[in-house]
């Protein structure tokens, strides 16, 4: 028992390490604003200029959209750190981090956004086209408006899932949270940091998850 | 352009480095072999006991869903394998990546699944047993099936993503897809082999993901 909580609860080696930890849970709070923010926002783009535009655009979207949700995100991640230097371009670990993460968020939310679009009646569309709207006020205040409430509860869910990803960032050396408690086990060679790193997770996703729960349950839609 | 082509889309750095990727291939179906079955049936289990009458079954299987969602898998996967040899537990990291997906697997599995049970009119169950099935009968063969047809994109989705986190087993150093594929990346110099195994990847998985597309816009309308 003392062997235990010496490599797993050491309270010398805790004091020591909190600054590393809390500083990766900084990092990794600034990627995953940044992903969210720019994942969502491409992603509603994206959607919205595919009601608009004709099938010219849908096709190399489409190949987009399943490239971005069919290939795991941690090859992408490789891909892009290791691929662009030799291409000329030199990009810092954080930057492909925030790049694939926005991109993989952005395909799942178009193809999530577009399905409430489509899922919005006919009718809607027609009633508002006849009252004098616009196509793109149309668009903008009676579709959208209702294809988010469907799309709200699976966002969500995916948002939150892509957003634990920032963890691969660790592979590149981004110093986001686990990076900096591997670190520390390493030079310790005791397991307190890593009890530390997924405590640190739970401080931050328990209130994120909370928060989903109640963003599905305010705008969740019971439809007939 | 040319640059472009010669660093991504090198065939002949292609073609050396097929027999690794393929090699490397082969684990990966392996791992999906074990991790699946094992994270549907760990998933109908969890999916049980959260509906369970027993309370401390509920609450340690909320408290797994709960972490489980709460901490990313890569984190999971590093603290089996760097945490357990802390215990005096020698583990291979095939072992880790067992342990660690199969925690997180039956999480997600068996919140979709206890959805789609949950799903089945209760009307169901009455009737089940008015016929003369036992309680273990009637789940088998009555509520299970209509629950796991109801839930079928969640779960088609879910498989997806458990196929897409096995490349996580290359952080542990396990050969799979794309720890061969970095291997001859280190080795050449060149990105292509990554874009190789992205590329297979996406063979395999882009006809379900076009099937979890269809399934939820049907389900949508």
């Amino acid at each position: 028992m003392d062997r235990f909580l010496d490599s797993f609860l050491n309270a010398k080696l805790s004091a020591a390490t909190w600054p590393a930890i809390l500083s990766g849970l900084i990092v990794t709070i600034e990627i995953a604003a940044l992903v969210v923010g720019t994942g969502l926002l491409l992603g509603l783009a994206l959607a919205l200029v595919r009601w608009r535009a004709g099938r010219w655009f849908a096709w190399p979207l489409m190949l987009f959209v399943d490239l971005f949700r069919a290939v795991p995100p941690l090859v992408l991640v490789l891909l892009v750190f290791f691929g662009l230097p030799n291409i000329g371009i030199e990009l810092p670990s954080f930057a492909v981090l925030w790049l694939v993460l926005s991109l993989v968020l952005a395909a799942f939310a178009e193809e999530i956004v577009w399905a409430g679009l489509i899922a919005v009646k006919r009718g809607q569309r027609e009633a508002a086209r006849s009252t004098g709207l616009t196509e793109t006020q149309t668009l903008l205040y009676v579709v959208l408006p209702q294809a988010l409430r469907l799309a709200v509860a699976p966002l969500t869910n995916r948002t939150i899932a892509i957003t634990k990803n920032t963890a691969l960032g660790t592979v590149i050396g981004v110093p986001e949270i686990i990076n900096q408690a591997t670190t520390a086990v390493s030079f310790s060679g005791n397991a307190t940091p890593l009890l530390m790193g997924a405590f640190a997770y739970l401080l931050l996703f328990i209130p994120v998850i909370g928060l989903g729960r109640l963003i599905e349950s305010r705008f969740a839609w019971r439809r007939q | 352009m040319d640059v472009l082509l010669q660093q991504f889309f090198n065939l002949d750095i292609m073609a050396k480095a097929l027999p690794l990727v393929l090699q490397g291939l082969k684990t990966t179906l392996l791992i999906c072999l074990i991790v699946i079955p094992m994270g549907l049936i760990g998933g109908v289990l969890v999916a049980l006991a959260s509906r369970s009458t027993v309370r401390a079954l509920r609450v340690s299987v909320t408290l797994l869903v709960d972490l489980m969602r709460a901490l990313p898998p890569l984190v999971v996967l590093i603290l089996v394998y760097s945490g357990l040899p802390f215990l005096g537990l020698r583990i291979s990291p095939l072992t880790a990546v067992v342990i660690a997906f199969f925690l997180n697997n039956a999480a997600y599995y068996g919140e979709i699944i206890r959805a789609g049970i949950e799903s089945v009119p209760a009307g169901q169950w009455e009737a089940a047993r008015s016929t003369g099935l036992r309680a273990d009968q009637t789940f088998t063969w009555v509520i299970l099936p209509q629950g796991l047809r109801n839930v079928l994109p969640d779960l088609v989705s879910n498989t997806v993503e458990v196929v897409k986190l096995t490349s996580l087993a290359s952080v542990v150093s396990l050969q799979e897809m794309l720890y061969s594929a970095d291997m001859a990346r280190s080795l050449t110099f060149n990105a292509s082999p990554i874009v190789l195994a992205a590329l297979i990847y996406f063979a395999l998985l882009w006809p379900a993901v076009r099937l979890v597309s269809r399934l939820e816009h049907a389900a949508a309308r």
